[in-house]
């Protein structure tokens, strides 16, 4: 990377890290010759798929790699202050008092999961406060002042009571800020964060990558930002590093790199990215929407009342709260939502994994006759079930490890008495060749496939017994970009080929953007506006929809929506 | 549009790992916990022994000599010399009973002259192999008839505590089976209620788990135990013994089952299977008991040496197996005065073999349980 540009000495210089995990067999090369430096005041992007070694590489940064892990080459080069002699960390001891020193102190770090980071049994105001006694810079009692002060500048209202909380009393977002003011409590001057908005809300993400910019400006913070998503990139990076395999393949300023990539890959990137950003074409515009398929009225679920021995009963708020549209034959319609917010309970509900505690759901069969599936018995459900498939988020655990392929595409065909033996085989070889895969691959187990490939068995199992409308709940939030697109691509491709109407229901609105010719917006168990997706996504006319959009990281640089400093 | 995979998430060649099935991954990280490994080899080792007491012991376990009485263990010589020069043959030093001409206390001393030499398969105390088959053959044994061997000593009437210890194996771990095979049935049964159905079923099963775990054990054992007639044959005796055993045991594996159902329930291949039409039975045979299966086995061989440890305890106590049957709880019963400690301390070997089996066991578990959940730690 050019460091002419900058006129202070980097804080962080990396040469030639690599990260190696010896394993039994073979040397699995996660780091592999990674070089970057890290300026005050600018936050460099580490992008990249899973996979990539984008973590490992932050993590050997505070050597918190996880053996058989270990730093096996390179330099990491650490400036306390701009005239300092530079330490090399990666040949520190790990478990030293002058590792121990540096981390949390001068570099800290946020990761992830801010349930999992946070300590159940302390509270919040202790556990920023923590790090600063630890460290020896405090009293206690100064310590705990100046959590509630941190717990202030990252935004968290009423800070004085806050700091007397415990982490199951904060929502997601509060929880990420409490991790943030615990990283910053000892004025660091390198912030590593390891995807820190990926298991947050777009909204609530939007705030954190706000919060970040705003501290990073104001502090001269170095900030190493780790993410799988170019929007946020293109948001919030003043450098980019783009990884793939272990190995940097292009680093660049931003605007740069999102004007001119020269890598393959990083083409690729930006493309499937722009491809389901909101600016890029939706790919279905215009249909021709056939008759009637699904009528939903007024659907509720409310979980029965919890009440104990000890327990006042509780009435609580219905998950659902009213739900009423209709999809036509061909239509796909999606569902967005942030989390809580019920669409995954309403898919649950149409396909009677739950039962709706009052409302209809009524179906046209491929017959003809309408039927109410909130009304079905077990015998006339299964019937349904035929022609209503559904396909789940996470393609490693809605695979049965111990079936192989062929037995899993083949299972509602044999339990269904449609086909059996040499028919059967052939028949799956049929799909598995529908969905991209080659025919042949039928008695390997699940667990030799990547997640896209499995995500496509699990498409081909949901087609096998012809149906007519698939619910299809966040089924590409779990793969990589690049392969998010392709698996749209192929439902698009199979939709007129079999007569499909889809349900999509996802927190994407790049996703459903892409897929959907209508939306439905759902906020607390009520769709709150529903509408053609252009309409919904050019002129929204709920608040929550408008909220929603503005949250939406756009992989535009120069359009910096959600941080502008 | 391409339905074509691209470059990066290409199909590779097959390899032999991904038509393993589960069990097979399972075996093959099994293969890689050496501990567990060790362990195996000596539980079925020990199984084998067993199995095949009559012909691995070398004597009959009730042939007693008055003469004997406390006799010391020998140690098995593999060189040997006498007037032919030296061989290279196993042999044990014969000892002889002398009295103290003081003191007329009886001691052992080695008779240094007439060393008895040691065979395989050799003929000796006659027997019936699983009281069918007429046989005279043993594993190891002096290579003349009438000669004595004591490898682990003898005990109080003169009978050869080796044999005795093999034959006790038996008892011992059979009971150690069939305890876990009647706890593995109550317990899949109530387990596979409580965590199917859930609910009421759920809450009854197990607030009376909780309150058969609450109950002190060695009392109601005790109990139990003392309750059975006196006259009662010792086989049928054998199977009160291990039913009483396993009334307690079932608890535990009940839970484990019924948490893992509790897990499976939710996971998202079982609700696929409901949507994609399984019948409730298929759900639950095809693709939920697989997956507990390596879990059940683990926790299996985990649940037999408390059966083992608890035969030995009641036994030792005197309310499990009597003499003449023979088990390592009963033979220990031996060595519960400090006196016959003090005199013959190879008494105490009954307990070395359980602890030794306990240990190959909670090993053998432990690898199970590893490799059938990799993730669980």
């Amino acid at each position: 990377m050019d460091t002419d540009q900058h006129d202070t000495p980097p804080v962080l210089e990396v040469r030639g890290l690599s990260t190696h995990f010896l394993l039994r067999a073979m040397t699995l090369k996660a780091v592999d010759d990674v070089s970057f430096t890290l300026h005050p005041g600018r936050i460099l992007c580490i992008v990249g798929e899973s996979g990539s070694g984008k973590s490992i590489t932050a993590r050997s940064l505070l050597q918190i790699v996880s053996p058989p892990g270990r730093i096996v080459a390179g330099q990491v080069l650490y400036r306390a202050t701009p005239d300092a002699a530079p330490v090399d960390i990666a040949q520190l001891p790990a478990r030293g008092p002058a590792m121990r020193a540096l981390r949390g102190h001068d570099i800290a770090m946020v990761f992830q999961e801010p349930m999992t980071s946070l300590s159940p049994i302390h509270k919040i105001g202790w556990q920023i406060a923590e790090g600063l006694v630890a460290h020896g810079m405090m009293t206690r009692k100064q310590a705990l002042a100046r959590a509630v002060d941190l717990l202030r500048q990252v935004e968290i209202p009423n800070p004085e009571q806050a700091a007397e909380k415990f982490p199951f009393e904060f929502s997601g977002g509060m929880r990420q800020r409490a991790m943030i003011a615990m990283a910053l409590a000892c004025n660091p001057r390198v912030l590593i964060a390891d995807e820190p908005t990926t298991a947050l809300d777009v909204t609530t993400q939007a705030e954190i990558l706000r919060l970040i910019r705003r501290l990073q400006v104001e502090q001269g913070l170095a900030v190493l930002f780790i993410t799988h998503d170019m929007g946020v990139v293109a948001q919030i990076a003043d450098d980019v590093l783009v990884m793939y395999h272990g190995r940097v393949v292009e680093a660049a300023p931003v605007s740069d790199l999102f004007a001119n990539p020269r890598h393959s890959y990083t083409i690729r990137l930006l493309e499937a990215a722009q491809k389901l950003g909101m600016a890029a074409p939706p790919a279905r515009a215009a249909v021709q929407p056939g008759p009637r398929l699904l009528e939903v009225r007024d659907v509720m679920l409310t979980y029965p009342a919890q009440g104990s021995l000890f327990r006042k009963t509780v009435q609580p708020a219905p998950t659902l709260q009213g739900i009423s549209f209709d999809l036509h034959e061909g239509e796909n319609l999606g569902i967005v939502g942030e989390s809580g917010s019920g669409k995954t309970t309403l898919g649950n509900c149409i396909i009677r994994v739950l039962q709706p505690s009052a409302g209809s759901i009524r179906y046209t069969r491929r017959d003809g006759t309408v039927e109410d599936l909130a009304a079905l018995d077990r015998d006339a459900l299964r019937a349904a079930r035929r022609e209503i498939r559904m396909i789940v988020q996470d393609p490693f655990a809605s695979l049965n490890p111990r079936m192989t392929v062929e037995q899993c595409i083949g299972e509602p065909l044999l339990v269904n008495g449609i086909l059996q033996g040499q028919a059967l085989r052939d028949r799956v070889a049929q799909l598995l060749t529908m969905v991209g895969l080659p025919g042949d691959i039928g008695s390997r187990y699940p667990h030799a496939f990547s997640g896209g490939q499995r995500q496509r068995i699990v498409i081909a199992r949901a087609l096998a017994l012809d149906p007519r409308l698939i619910i299809a709940d966040e089924a590409t939030s779990a793969l990589d970009v690049t392969l998010r697109g392709q698996i749209l691509d192929l439902l698009l491709e199979l939709q007129p080929r079999l007569g499909l109407s889809f349900l999509f229901i996802s927190h994407d609105l790049g996703v459903i953007r892409y897929f959907c010719n209508r939306v439905a917006v759902m906020h607390r168990g009520r769709i709150v506006e529903i509408g053609p997706t252009e309409q919904i996504c050019t002129a929204p006319r709920e608040a929550y929809t408008q909220r929603l959009l503005a949250a939406v990281p756009e992989a535009t640089p120069q359009r910096r929506t959600l941080v502008s400093v | 549009m391409s339905t074509q995979t691209s470059g990066a998430d290409a199909i590779r060649p097959a390899r032999a790992l991904d038509t393993a099935s589960e069990a097979r991954l399972v075996w093959l990280r099994f293969g890689r916990h050496k501990l567990a490994v060790l362990g195996l080899a000596i539980v079925a080792l020990l199984y084998l022994m067993a199995i095949f007491a009559e012909m691995a012991a070398p004597f009959d376990p009730d042939h007693s000599n008055a003469r004997l009485v406390f006799h010391p263990p020998q140690a098995i010589h593999l060189i040997d010399h006498d007037d032919d020069g030296w061989h290279l043959r196993p042999t044990v030093i014969p000892y002889r009973l002398a009295r103290d001409k003081v003191t007329l206390a009886a001691t052992y001393v080695q008779d240094g002259e007439h060393h008895t030499r040691l065979r395989f398969f050799v003929h000796g105390d006659p027997y019936r192999l699983w009281t069918l088959i007429p046989m005279d053959i043993h594993l190891i044994g002096p290579a003349e008839p009438g000669q004595t061997m004591f490898l682990f000593g003898a005990d109080r009437q003169g009978r050869d505590v080796l044999s005795r210890i093999i034959y006790g194996a038996r008892a011992s771990l059979s009971i150690g089976l069939l305890g876990v095979a009647n706890s593995l049935l109550l317990g899949i049964v109530f387990g596979g209620l409580s965590g199917y159905f859930g609910g009421r079923v759920d809450w009854f099963v197990q607030r009376t788990i909780e309150f058969i775990i609450s109950l002190p054990t060695i009392p109601i054992w005790l109990a139990l135990a003392a309750a059975l007639p006196k006259d009662m044959s010792p086989l049928v005796k054998y199977f009160c013994i291990t039913v009483i055993i396993s009334l307690i045991g079932w608890t535990e594996l009940a839970r484990v089952v019924r948490g893992r159902f509790l897990a499976l329930r939710s996971e998202s291949f079982v609700t696929a299977a409901m949507l994609d039409g399984c019948s409730r039975r298929r759900i639950i045979f095809r693709h939920m008991l697989p997956a507990l299966t390596s879990h059940i086995i683990a926790s299996v061989t985990l649940a037999i040496p408390a059966m083992i440890l608890a035969e030995t305890a009641l036994s030792f106590l005197g309310v499990g197996l009597q003499p003449p049957a023979i088990s390592w709880g009963a033979l220990l019963k031996e060595a519960q005065n400090v006196e016959s400690i003090a005199a013959a301390p190879w008494l105490l070997l009954p307990g070395a073999a359980v602890a030794l089996t306990v240990l190959a066991l909670n090993f053998l578990g432990d690898g199970l349980r590893d490799a059938a959940d990799p993730h669980g730690h």
